[in-house]
């Protein structure tokens, strides 16, 4: 019903303005929106979503601009056939960018960027193949079944056709897996990785990603202007394209439109208003446009979109959420119970003269519950670390089903079946607590960007989320699986996390304090889930489960053995009982008896 | 190409990379202290050096102006975020009123006695100084708690607001301003103008002056702490914003600085700091914005790389320092093992 509404919507929008009625000079307005909401909608995946910044935008689209002036007027080729190719070259382009810089925090992308669309705009201004500063006229205009769309009033069409493709291109790749990835950039890096889904390449889709848009409106731009010179290209605009999105709101598709709209309108006054008022030269819509800048990170960080949808949306209470019926994803085959399943021998970890970890050993068993417990600071949570490769061992080895995972990064260890929850949760805040735990089945899916892009993963997505749900449902938290993940409270979200660690379909569970901040009851319906997620009878059990809890009572009822650490060493090890009555225990967490 | 040859551009490379060394210090004390990187530092070099243009001219610098706009706009935002309170009205004002007030009445009391170009320096460096803790309150300190992205973003529309501004107050034209001095010293083949002389001094006596100040004062500790861990120095009594705005001060005072330097060297326009001072950004993107002895030791390579390519092929001089940035950027990226931040 809505999606025919916004069709007939867009269908009005491209007739109304082929009316003679409509001034060509709002034509001309509506045609720059057009081509700069789509590179804004390109920084809302990568700045809004993915956390990333590139003041390069514009220069992404001088790559596509350039690429087809050049081929169209030097070759003779047809305008669509250059099409792709200005989108590969801006591709191309943020390849190699993407690849030096992405792999640094993230204002290294922002610097490099800024270095770069410097060094482009004189390097265009300086060659005889772009025509130096003089720039490249006489473009043939973009022509359909022999009707030349040289007026920019046709021209609009192909435009705004190109903004509604962008749009449900952008909504389709960001609700679909490698889409979740993405937006599990901005809860912490580590979420994604733990899930197998390796940021640096979540990010460097985004980036991909944003450049092909920024390459798209290049091409718009060429044929609708006709002509290209470097100054559209350069960081000034660059930086306007960023505003449109900071403006609009970061995160959001609308955002991108309204901002769009905005600082075009906003920069078209300002340009002919303002020198009549100050009655002076100069750039003035610079100066506004960066003081704005300032003002809305200051005053609304997510920018404007969002304020306007909570006046629009009251949101109804849904439909209870139920488990979809959709075919179940194939499960690995989980070790006998009893085998030797982890096998950690001499781990040690140094920051600097501290040792944080010295030469810890211990194992744990297919279908154990082992506890890791000790004092704080006691080296848990670093072991933890090491374990699932978010942090590197200085020596030592972990052998894993008979392979060795020493040195291997976290995708790769949550490839062999290791899932984990986080001391300090880990979720995306604003997207809802099923589809964060969907992002721990990363692994079970294949779809990727063509795919999502396309709608091609639904069937796929089917599966995912059917399985996010049973897992949601085994946690007791299917209730609120549309909640947004940030809503719920800090003890329920360990929950979901645990979820989503077994949405991996993980042979090995690493649980970070999974107690912490329960209430006695949700710790007693807590510590019966393991017993179930242990238990190879019941279905989908037979996880092995090693776990770091400062709770005494939930550890010692719950766990097979318990291995203790104190100053980073190996204290004792053992059942329960045995390392209750042991003298160094008691004497570590009690203090020697005076 | 000769010795002589080569003997010139290795001069005039290790002078301008003088310059960009004193900018990339004072980035890489911005960014350390308050995490700002702080792209309109260019801004303030040209700012200053058509400031001192502008005295050595016998004119009234549009800068005084300026520095009264963002003076009133940092006391504004001031007593705007502290409506609430009731005291420190008064000291809030001086803080923010009284440099600019100080810089206008001494250069509208001495500027017209024609004193020669120290006092025109020194004007210089009161008048543009006191522009970059006015930026620190109106633009970064209420995003004191925001991301180093979200910072750059601000610093970035800074730049933009600034260039806009310096258009209007500067207008279009570049000027040159004369030398501090005007002998030449023949060393063999060489002839070192006292320009580049005073550069590179001026330039050793901030290092060692800067140097001192870390090491030695407690003023400098305080910062050092800051950079090191905000939270544990608030919590040790040194407040963040103060912090924040004293680097802010050592910025603007080493830009105005630069500013008065490179004025007699180079023909200078509103718009020309942003490249020098991205020049400055380059070499400390090397030391990862936090080295100190890496960040000079990359200023003086881009200095020579530009003064190289210019002679080889001087209209991608731009294009061959900025694209310098990449390989950089990739034996950083190669030699992190993994991602560097957790924001």
């Amino acid at each position: 019903m809505s999606r025919l509404l916004w069709l007939i919507g867009g269908l009005a929008w491209l007739l109304v303005a082929q009316f003679p009625a409509v001034p060509a000079f709002w034509i001309g307005l509506a045609n720059i929106v057009g081509i700069s909401a789509i590179v804004a909608l390109g920084l809302v995946v990568l700045t809004g979503v993915g956390g990333m910044t590139s003041f390069g935008q514009a220069s992404f689209m001088g790559f596509g601009a350039y690429t087809t002036a050049i081929l169209t007027t030097g070759y003779g080729l047809s305008p669509w056939l250059t099409l792709p190719l200005s989108i590969a070259a801006s591709l191309a382009a943020a390849l190699v960018i993407g690849a030096v810089t992405l792999r640094l925090s993230g204002h290294y992308l922002a610097l490099g960027t800024i270095a770069w669309s410097v060094s482009l705009f004189y390097l265009a201004g300086i060659l005889d193949v772009t025509g130096r500063y003089d720039g490249i006229p006489a473009i043939p205009p973009v022509s359909l079944f022999g009707l030349s769309l040289a007026d920019p009033r046709r021209f609009f069409v192909v435009i705004w056709v190109c903004v509604g493709l962008a749009v449900l291109a952008t909504q389709n790749l960001l609700d679909s897996r490698v889409g979740r990835a993405i937006r599990a950039l901005r809860g912490g890096a580590l979420a994604g990785a733990s899930c197998g889904a390796p940021p640096i390449r979540a990010r460097m889709l985004a980036f991909l990603y944003a450049a092909a848009l920024a390459g798209l409106a290049g091409w718009l731009y060429a044929h609708l202007q006709r002509a290209v010179n470097p100054t559209p290209f350069g960081l000034p605009a660059s930086i306007q394209y960023l505003l449109m999105a900071v403006l609009g709101g970061a995160g959001q598709i609308g955002g991108a439109l309204l901002g769009a709209a905005l600082v075009t309108l906003v920069n078209d006054r300002l340009q002919t208003l303002l020198p009549y008022l100050i009655g002076a030269q100069g750039n003035f819509e610079t100066i506004v446009f960066g003081g704005l800048m300032v003002l809305v990170l200051q005053t609304a960080p997510d920018g404007i979109w969002p304020q306007l949808a909570r006046l629009a949306r009251r949101s109804p209470a849904g439909p209870t959420p139920t488990i979809p019926d959709a075919p179940a994803l194939s499960h690995r085959d989980l070790p006998s119970p009893g085998t030797r399943l982890l096998d950690v021998s001499g781990l040690t970890r140094r920051f600097g003269g501290l040792v944080a970890v010295n030469d810890l050993a211990f194992t744990v068993n297919a279908g154990e519950i082992v506890g890791l417990i000790g004092p704080n600071g006691a080296g848990k949570s670093t072991s933890f670390n090491l374990l699932t490769g978010v942090d590197r061992a200085d020596a030592g080895r972990i052998v894993f089903r008979g392979q060795d995972l020493t040195g291997s990064d976290a995708p790769a260890i949550a490839r062999h079946g290791i899932a984990r929850s986080f001391q300090h949760v880990k979720l995306v805040a604003d997207m809802s607590v099923i589809e964060n735990v969907a992002l721990g089945a990363h692994l079970r899916g294949k779809a990727g960007a063509l795919a999502a892009l396309l709608r091609l993963d639904r069937a796929e997505e089917a599966r995912l989320f059917a399985e996010a749900a049973r897992q949601l449902d085994r946690v007791g938290l299917l209730a609120d699986a549309h909640r947004p993940a940030g809503s719920l409270a800090l003890g329920r979200q360990r929950i979901v996390e645990i979820a989503r660690a077994l949405c991996l379909d993980p042979v090995l569970l690493l649980l970070d304090e999974p107690a912490a901040g329960l209430r006695h009851a949700e710790k007693q319906q807590l510590a019966a889930l393991l017993r179930r997620l242990r238990d190879p009878q019941s279905a989908g059990g037979g996880v092995s489960i090693l776990l770091v809890e400062h709770d005494m009572d939930f550890v010692m009822g719950l766990t097979d053995r318990l291995v203790v650490m104190d100053f980073g060493e190996k204290l004792a090890e053992g059942t329960p009982g045995a390392v209750r009555a042991n003298p160094k225990v008691i004497e570590a967490y009690l203090g020697g008896v005076a | 190409m000769d010795g002589t040859i080569l003997l010139i551009l290795v001069q005039d490379g290790v002078v301008n990379g003088a310059i960009y060394a004193l900018l990339a210090l004072s980035l890489v004390l911005v960014f350390t202290v308050t995490r700002v990187v702080l792209i309109p530092q260019g801004e303030l070099v040209a700012f200053s050096a058509l400031t001192y243009a502008a005295l050595d001219g016998d004119t009234l610098p549009a800068s005084l102006w300026l520095l009264l706009v963002l003076g009133g706009l940092a006391a504004a935002r001031g007593l705007w975020d502290g409506r609430r309170d009731t005291g420190g009205k008064v000291r809030l004002l001086l803080e923010t009123l009284g440099p600019p007030a100080v810089a206008v009445a001494l250069t509208l009391w001495l500027a017209p006695l024609r004193l020669g170009v120290g006092v025109s320096a020194a004007l210089s460096l009161l008048i543009v100084t006191p522009m970059a803790p006015a930026l620190h309150r109106i633009a970064f300190a209420p995003l004191a708690g925001a991301s180093v992205l979200t910072l750059l973003i601000a610093a970035v529309g800074v730049h933009f607001a600034m260039l806009g501004l310096g258009l209007v107050f500067f207008g279009p034209e570049g000027v040159r301003a004369s030398g501090f001095s005007d002998a030449r010293i023949h060393a063999g083949p060489l002839m070192i103008p006292g320009q580049a002389i005073w550069i590179l001094s001026v330039t050793l006596v901030l290092m060692a002056a800067l140097a001192g100040f870390f090491g030695a004062t407690l003023m400098g500790k305080a910062l050092r702490a800051t950079a090191v861990n905000a939270v544990g120095a608030r919590l040790v009594g040194i407040p963040a914003a103060g912090a924040g705005r004293l680097a802010f001060t050592l910025a603007g005072f080493i830009g105005a600085l630069s500013g008065v330097l490179i004025a007699p060297l180079t023909t200078v326009y509103y718009d020309t700091g942003f490249l020098i001072g991205l020049k400055g950004f380059v070499a400390a993107i090397v030391g990862g914005l936090v080295a100190y002895p890496a960040a000079v030791a990359a200023a003086i390579a881009v200095g020579l790389v530009e003064s190289f390519a210019s002679f080889w092929a001087s209209s991608f001089k731009e294009v061959i320092v900025f694209t310098a940035i990449l390989p950089v950027l990739l034996i950083r990226s190669l030699a992190s093992h993994a991602h560097e931040d957790e924001e």
